[in-house]
């Protein structure tokens, strides 16, 4: 996906101007936080999963090269095709060399960050497929030709009746309808004939087992199974990352992702495949195919942003984030919004493309008291920052100010001078009012908000009149 | 002498910037608060600040700088006390920002481990005597840094529950940033807008007619945009009302009323 028009700011300032969008923030963010909270209630020891998971995925990352191995040899032994791509461009490659391959027409998708990542979709339309996207966000935000706005709910920015109108316009022949059951049963009527069309069926991989030589998908809606059954030729897109060693690990994994996700237990589907069909099996795919995309995980795990790679994509972060909360995803710019997304997409992008990201946050740390594998998140954002000051991107103004700031309050007198200046002045043009409504240098603050004022001298000031101890 | 630091241990007082020049009241509210508490207080004068801003910012060498300086002021304390749990959690940062200096390190880390935010330290550590009144319906608002840094949650609550005539009413989302963040709220002011928005719709909903919270720069948002949009909800600092120094304006409020 090619990153979005703009600026943060001014994707941001179009998501709070937009009363749609607004109104589906406010019906979305009460849902997964309270669900996630019960979910997680109920289920004993989710504190010592969340530390049993990080430890597998530290452990993992830590000889990725071994396991990586180990899994693409397995599957090979399955009659898979195991295919590593160094980017985005590479990875887009052997996926069409695939499809000619197997001659395709249709080539139907279950959700795949990955492959919006690589900006799939685009490169196979243009070479003439039918491309058609199953889970229903994906499909919805498909017919709207616009990009994901949640990384597990796509179309999470859409209201109810902005979908009816969307498929109103692309079902021709069916009667509207307005209940959300009642699109449901739309979609899935538009998408049924798809799947039997589907040459090429590709679906992402939320863990990659590599004792079993097994990729594991999670949805709620049964398309991925199709997808990747009803097709000829199956493809997983999945990043280097999600390598785990067994079986017994993904139960760890499994028990957190659906709870911290969605607050359900289990999500209604939890599909493993191993390799195409073998003689005797009533049905599957007839060629496998897994393509590991680094696209620069390789250079992060590397670096001072490893942890994130410890990420299984479930959107707790975004969804307990107030900023998100406030714009939405798109403001974010491109596939990954949200606290994860203010780290990786400038690891990906760039940190100058992106300087907004990381800044964009109040470091209140929400996120990463609920991401399921324990990813420092706010700790990172702080970071990323701290990277950014040392590519020299801090702009010049911020930077004399910081520079000012931190040379006085070295002076600790001059410090106490400016204090008490500070409090006199601003005692003076409040009066006896308590509070600014506007003051020269401070728009940004009394644009929104009063100022209160000093309530008298400079608290060490009267502490030292009073004679107390310092 | 170590009956007398147990008893009666040295505290030094770590006046935040914000409440240095914005609100004396907090400080001597924690100042009797742990004068109560049977500790020695001390102010030491040579204070500015603890560098969260530089910190903040990703300005590691700048927030070094001032994390050394802070340091030395404090460490020969027995306990370094603040009514702030930003600050404090600061401190708490600073081992982390010597991970390539073990002897400042070491300094950092024996500062961090008695470095406590005022309310949970009047809880966990020290037990004090609440004799305040407050005739009202008041909502707590959880600060980020000191709820998820260190843990400031039921401590405050405790406390409140002691004041007489206080009514303490839970909003919804306590524990969602309030849109201040630092700098984050003029550096994104239309965002930090809709989230102290609605903050202050919970607070209304709560129908508490006072707000209390933690930390200065949460509370003077909170307070600013209240009186921006008329509401009349008053605003303190908790250690103000378990002080009971809430004879003066609250927060943002005109004098003599």
């Amino acid at each position: 996906m090619k990153a979005l028009p703009g600026t943060f700011d001014s994707r941001a300032a179009v998501a709070l101007a937009d009363p749609s969008l607004q109104k589906a923030l406010k019906n979305f963010k009460p849902l997964f936080v309270a669900k996630r909270a019960a979910a997680v209630a109920e289920l004993d020891g989710f504190e010592q999963l969340r530390e049993t998971a990080a430890a597998i995925k530290d452990a993992v990352l830590s000889e990725l090269d071994v396991w990586l191995e180990r899994y693409a040899a397995k599957v090979e032994s399955l009659g898979g095709h195991v295919h590593f791509a160094s980017d985005a461009a590479e990875a887009r490659e052997i996926i069409r060399e695939i499809c000619r391959k197997a001659d395709a027409k249709t080539i139907c998708k279950g959700k795949s960050m990955v492959s919006e990542e690589i900006g799939l979709n685009e490169v196979l339309e243009d070479d003439g497929y039918k491309v058609v996207e199953t889970d229903l966000g994906e499909y919805i935000i498909q017919l709207a030709k616009e990009p994901p706005s949640h990384i597990i709910a796509p179309a999470i920015h859409k209201t109810r009746e902005q979908v009816a109108d969307l498929f109103e316009q692309n079902h021709p022949g069916r009667p509207r309808e307005d209940s959300v059951a009642g699109l449901v049963n739309e979609a899935r009527h538009a998408l049924r004939e798809r799947f039997f069309q589907s040459d090429v069926g590709i679906t992402g991989g939320n863990f990659l087992i590599a004792e079993t030589g097994t990729s594991i998908i999670v949805t709620n809606e049964g398309n991925g199974d199709l997808t990747q059954t009803l097709s000829r030729a199956h493809v997983v897109t999945s990043g280097i990352e999600r390598v785990i060693p067994t079986l017994d690990d993904l139960s760890v994994f499994l028990r957190l992702l659906a709870r911290s996700a969605t607050g359900q237990d289990t999500e209604c589907y939890t599909t493993l495949s191993s390799g195409p069909k073998r003689p005797g099996d009533p049905d599957g795919p007839e060629e496998y195919h897994v393509v590991l995309v680094d696209n620069g995980r390789s250079k992060m795990l590397a670096g001072r942003f490893s942890q994130m790679l410890r990420c299984i994509r479930c959107g707790a972060c975004m969804n307990h984030c107030p900023v998100y909360g406030a714009v939405g995803g798109h403001a974010y710019g491109w596939v990954y919004p949200g606290p994860m997304g203010s780290i990786l997409t400038p690891l990906f992008n760039g940190l100058a493309e992106n300087y907004d990201l990381p800044n964009a946050c109040t470091l209140n740390g929400r996120c990463q008291s609920v991401c399921p594998v324990k990813i420092p998140l706010t700790d990172l954002i702080r970071t990323m920052r701290n990277e950014q000051i040392k590519a020299g991107l801090m702009p010049a103004s911020q930077r004399r100010m910081m520079a000012a700031w931190g040379w006085v309050a070295r002076q600790p007198g001059l410090y106490r001078a400016f204090e008490k200046l500070g409090s006199k002045m601003l005692r003076l043009r409040a009066g006896r009012s308590g509070s600014l409504s506007s003051l020269p240098g401070a728009g940004a603050w009394t644009r929104v908000r009063d100022l209160p004022a000093p309530s008298g001298p400079t608290f060490i000031d009267q502490w030292k009149a009073k004679g107390g101890q310092s | 002498m170590a009956d007398t630091t147990a008893a009666h241990p040295r505290v030094g007082l770590l006046a935040t910037c914000l409440m240095n020049v914005f609100r004396p009241n907090i400080g001597f509210s924690a100042a009797e608060l742990l004068e109560r508490a049977g500790c020695r207080v001390e102010v030491p004068g040579s204070q500015t600040c603890c560098g969260q801003p530089a910190y903040s910012a990703g300005d590691d060498d700048a927030a070094r700088a001032m994390a050394r300086q802070l340091i030395a002021q404090f460490e020969d304390y027995d306990y370094l006390v603040s009514p702030s749990g930003s600050c404090v959690g600061t401190v708490h940062k600073y081992p982390a920002l010597f991970a390539d200096d073990p002897a400042w390190q070491s300094r950092a880390q024996a500062l961090a481990d008695k470095a406590y935010e005022l309310l949970s330290f009047l809880v966990d550590v020290r037990q004090v005597d609440i004799q305040a009144s407050y005739a009202g319906k008041a909502t707590y608002h959880d600060s980020c840094s000191g709820l998820r840094q260190l843990g400031v949650k039921r401590q405050p609550r405790e406390l409140l529950s002691k004041v007489e005539g206080l009514e303490l009413a839970e909003m919804d989302d306590a524990e969602v940033c309030c849109g201040f963040g630092g700098s984050f709220c003029v550096k994104y002011p239309q965002i930090s807008e809709k989230m102290v928005d609605d903050k202050l719709r919970s607070i209304a909903e709560s129908g508490a007619d006072t707000l209390l919270g933690g930390d200065l720069g949460c509370l003077m948002n909170m307070a600013g945009r209240l009186r921006r949009t008329g509401a009349k909800v008053r605003v303190w600092h908790t250690a103000e009302v378990l002080a009971g120094r809430t004879d003066g304006p609250a927060i943002g409020e005109e004098e003599s009323r």
